[in-house]
Order: C-alpha cells, then sequence, then structure tokens
C-alpha cells in the first residue's frame, strides 16, 4: 500500500501541487486521471522519488521516503518497477541486456538463473524471438512490452506506469492494460497508472484519482465515475459532444 | 557572471557524485570498457590522418624556413619536430579533435538519455547515475585520450620524416640523429601531464553538458556545441598554464 499525504509541489513561481492526498491499495489497478498540466506525472515522480515534494510525506507500507536517507531510498526503490511513457529503455543494449540490467546489476544470481528469469519475463509479456533486437527495431507496442518485462524483473511490490498507452493503436493499448491488470494480480502489486485514456479507466481501473489544477478533485470506482452529471470530471470524461450525446440518449431511453 | 559560478557549482557537484561507491564494480567495469572501445578505436584513425600530416607539414615548414640560414644543419629537423609534436603538437591538436568527436558524442549520448527519461530510469532502479555513466566516461578517458596522444607522437615524427624524405630537405639518418641528439625525459612528462588534463576537461565537461541537459533535441544539439566550444577553450588556457609552470 502506497499513501500520499498532503504533498505539495512548486517549480519557481508555479504552484503544481497544491496539497494531494490519497491511499492505493495492493493487489489493484489505481488510476490517476486528469488534463494535461494537471499534476498527474509531477505526482507521480514524486511518488518514486525522482522529485521530492515540498511538503507532504509518501509511505510505502508505512515507511516514509520523504524521512529517509540516500541509501534507504535506493532500497525502496528496488522494490519499485516503472513504465515509462517513452519507454526509456537502453538504446545501446539489446532487449535482453535491458531487461536483464537490473539483475546484473542487483543480484549475484547465476547466468543460467538470469538467463530463464529474463525469459520467463519476456514470455510473460509475450514476446518472443525479440532477445537479440534492439530496441529501435522494435513497434511501440513491443517496446512496452519489454519496458514491463524490465519492470517486472525483480519481482517489484510497486508498479509504476505512466501513460502506459500513448502512441498506441486501441487494441495494442487495451492488450498492454490487460497485462498491466493481470500482473497486478498475479504479483499482488500495488500498481499505480498515470492516464487520460478513459478506456484503460473503464477497462482496468479499480480505483480512480482526478486531479485537477494540482489538487485531487474526485476519487472513487470505476462504477462510481460513470454516476458523474457534471463539473471538471464530467467535462474531462465526455470531452467530446458526441460523447455527452451518447450519454444523454442513454439516460433517457 | 552568476550563471557561470551557479554552473561551476554544479559541475563540481557532478564530479564529486561520479566518486560515489559502484552499487556493482563488475558493471563499471563493463562500462569503462565499453567506453574506452568507443573512444579509443571510435578515434584512431582520424588522429593517426591528423597526426601524421601535422608531423608532415611541421618538416616541410621548419626546413622551408631554415634552408635559408645555411648555417642551421638539417639534421637539426629531427629533433623540431620531436619537440613540437611532443610538448605542442600531439597534446593540444589532438585534444582540440577530441574535443570535437568524443566531447560532442558524449554530451549528445547524455543529452539524448536525459531527453528519453533513460537516466530516470537508471535511477528508479536504484543505480547511481552519476557513478554509472559519468564515472567510466572520464575514466575511459583518462586512460584512452593519453594514449591516442603518444600514439600521435610516434605518427607525427613519422608524418616529419616521411615528408622531408620526399621533398629531399634531409636524408633518413640525418633525421634520426636529430630525434636522438639532446633528448629530455622531462618533455614526455609535461605531454603526460597535458595529456591528462585535457582528458579530464574534455570528458567532464561533455558529461556536465550532456547530463544536465533539459528540454528537447534542440537543447541536445545546443548542449553538444556548448560541450566542444567550452572544452576548446578550457584546453588552451590551461595549456598555456601549464606551459607557463612546467617550461
Amino acid at each position: 500500500m502506497i499513501e500520499i499525504k498532503n504533498i505539495r509541489k512548486n517549480f519557481g513561481d508555479h504552484q503544481v501541487l497544491k496539497g494531494v492526498s490519497s491511499v492505493f491499495d495492493d493487489g489493484k489497478c489505481n488510476l490517476i486521471i486528469g488534463k494535461s498540466g494537471s499534476g498527474k506525472t509531477v505526482t507521480l515522480k514524486c511518488m518514486v522519488g525522482l522529485y521530492s515534494p515540498d511538503e507532504g510525506d509518501i509511505e510505502y507500507d508505512g515507511r516514509s521516503i520523504t524521512q529517509m536517507s540516500f541509501n534507504d531510498r535506493k532500497d525502496i526503490r528496488r522494490e519499485i518497477g516503472m513504465l515509462f511513457q517513452g519507454t526509456a529503455l537502453f538504446d545501446s543494449l539489446s532487449v535482453e541486456e535491458n531487461v536483464r540490467f537490473p539483475l546484473d546489476m542487483f543480484t549475484n544470481m547465476t547466468e543460467a538463473e538470469k538467463v530463464d528469469r529474463v525469459n520467463f519475463c519476456l514470455n510473460r509479456v509475450n514476446l518472443v524471438n525479440t532477445n537479440k533486437k534492439y530496441p529501435g527495431e522494435l513497434s511501440g507496442g513491443m517496446k512496452k512490452r519489454v519496458g514491463i518485462a524490465r519492470a517486472i524483473v525483480l519481482n517489484p511490490k510497486y508498479l509504476f506506469c505512466d501513460e502506459p498507452n500513448s502512441g498506441l493503436d486501441p487494441k495494442t493499448a487495451i492488450v498492454i492494460d490487460h497485462l498491466i491488470r493481470e500482473l497486478t494480480q498475479e504479483y499482488k502489486m500495488t500498481t499505480i497508472i498515470n492516464t487520460h485514456d478513459m478506456n484503460s479507466v473503464m477497462g482496468i481501473g479499480d480505483k480512480v484519482v482526478f486531479l485537477h489544477e494540482g489538487l485531487k478533485y474526485w476519487e472513487g470506482t470505476k462504477e462510481e465515475i460513470m454516476e458523474i452529471t457534471d463539473g471538471e470530471l464530467f467535462d474531462f470524461i465526455f470531452a467530446s459532444d458526441f460523447l455527452k450525446d451518447l450519454r444523454r440518449n442513454a439516460r433517457v431511453s | 557572471m552568476r550563471n557561470i559560478f551557479t554552473g561551476f557549482g554544479n559541475y563540481l557537484i557532478l564530479i564529486r557524485g561520479t566518486f560515489a561507491r559502484p552499487e556493482k564494480a563488475q558493471m563499471y567495469w563493463k562500462e569503462m570498457f565499453r567506453q574506452m572501445h568507443d573512444i579509443g578505436i571510435g578515434s584512431l584513425s582520424i588522429i593517426a590522418i591528423i597526426a601524421t600530416f601535422i608531423g608532415a607539414v611541421t618538416a616541410v615548414q621548419f626546413s622551408y624556413q631554415l634552408r635559408s640560414f645555411s648555417l642551421v644543419p638539417m639534421w637539426w629537423m629531427g629533433s623540431i619536430v620531436r619537440k613540437s609534436m611532443i610538448l605542442e603538437l600531439a597534446p593540444t591538436i589532438s585534444a582540440l579533435l577530441l574535443a570535437g568527436k568524443v566531447g560532442s558524442n558524449i554530451a549528445s549520448e547524455l543529452g539524448s538519455m536525459r531527453i528519453s527519461e533513460q537516466i530516470d530510469a537508471y535511477e528508479i532502479m536504484g543505480v547511481n547515475t552519476q557513478g554509472y555513466l559519468v564515472g567510466p566516461k572520464i575514466m575511459a578517458s583518462l586512460v584512452v585520450i593519453p594514449m591516442l596522444i603518444i600514439l600521435a607522437v610516434f605518427l607525427g615524427i613519422g608524418g616529419g620524416m616521411m615528408a622531408g624524405i620526399l621533398g629531399k630537405f634531409f636524408t633518413p639518418s640525418e633525421y634520426i640523429r636529430g630525434l636522438q641528439d639532446n633528448f629530455a625525459g622531462y618533455d614526455v612528462v609535461v605531454m603526460l601531464i597535458k595529456s591528462f588534463l585535457f582528458a579530464f576537461i574534455i570528458s567532464s565537461i561533455s558529461c556536465y553538458k550532456g547530463y544536465t541537459v533539459s528540454g528537447g533535441a534542440l537543447e541536445i544539439g545546443r548542449a553538444s556545441t556548448q560541450a566542444v566550444v567550452i572544452s576548446s577553450i578550457v584546453i588552451i588556457v590551461v595549456n598555456f598554464i601549464t606551459a607557463f609552470i612546467l617550461l
């Protein structure tokens, strides 16, 4: 479980997060949604420790990372897997080397154990015969899968995904969403996903947090989100007139 | 002015960060050897070509000028080319060339890693990115660049001999006599000191400019250019200071 308590973050005079609090449970897909510039990515980066919040606290199963020393924070980072928006695969390494890198750096596994683990993770994300390829030779969906394989290779307790569907076609986006959900349930991870894709919200969102202008505007389940009738969240969900009309007609009928 | 001091402070902080304890020394060694290959093998041909022709043109220029003074024996040419290559031409010209080739390469590699969030990915894993990405590049440069400069000295001297013989300015035996005459080991020490200083300047400034990039592709290009320009200026200034102090 991850708990964020009243986190605030400024960049110069610009107040990006104005006090955001929430709790993200184990074994569930927790989605943070909001418009561009609402503070989703900054929230995620504060949670993984890439940014230090100016105020507030972030607790990983009761362990506060804001109070931790640099070395203790490094230990927590090894329990974290992250899928980046642009995948952030290491260009100079092959698929196999990308997935294997955390094993080489942080474990004392034998060569055979490492090969087994890498192959297991690549198979788990349905990637075969790509071990020797380089990121530049892969499609967007395949890169995301490699990113997921690298994120889970150390059996993380916490999985963060920043816009996992960006740049993907709708079908591949659904496949990636389902893969994330399956892995979350399989490994009982606390998964936090930044997205503005409503298909993801309705498909895998166990809990949804809506950020608006640096504040938590709403939180609830995907079922509850459909009951929203007005306000910023309504405008966000039903951004197009087509969807608004569709919903009105559905309610009338 | 304030920006210069802030930048210098951040540069020192980055350099200090590279001395942190490695997570796994074996991985750092592996990365260092990869960098040594990229910097060394990648720059070998350009250094060889430039050094050979610099030595050749030095021999031709000095022969042309000394011919008018009939009192100067032509076997001095070996000594002149040797001293010029060891003390000045090989270290300085090679360093300026490497600032362009290796420096821009390092800055753009780290810059694109920063922009594409690869550095963030390392940090989230718990890797000390300053130690793992910057440290091996500096260490590899400190090993490989002096070796390239030593090679440049030999090729420059060889180039001088070739040009002199082709132009019939001196005989091979005259040139070799000049090379052996009054050889000072201290010159080699000065060359090595300069080589290590230049290697550190090129790699550390380029790493700093690349590591601290923010923005997009335009900023990567800008950082790469700044790395080359700043390294070149610092090399020229440090070259003067070392010559002033050591000679």
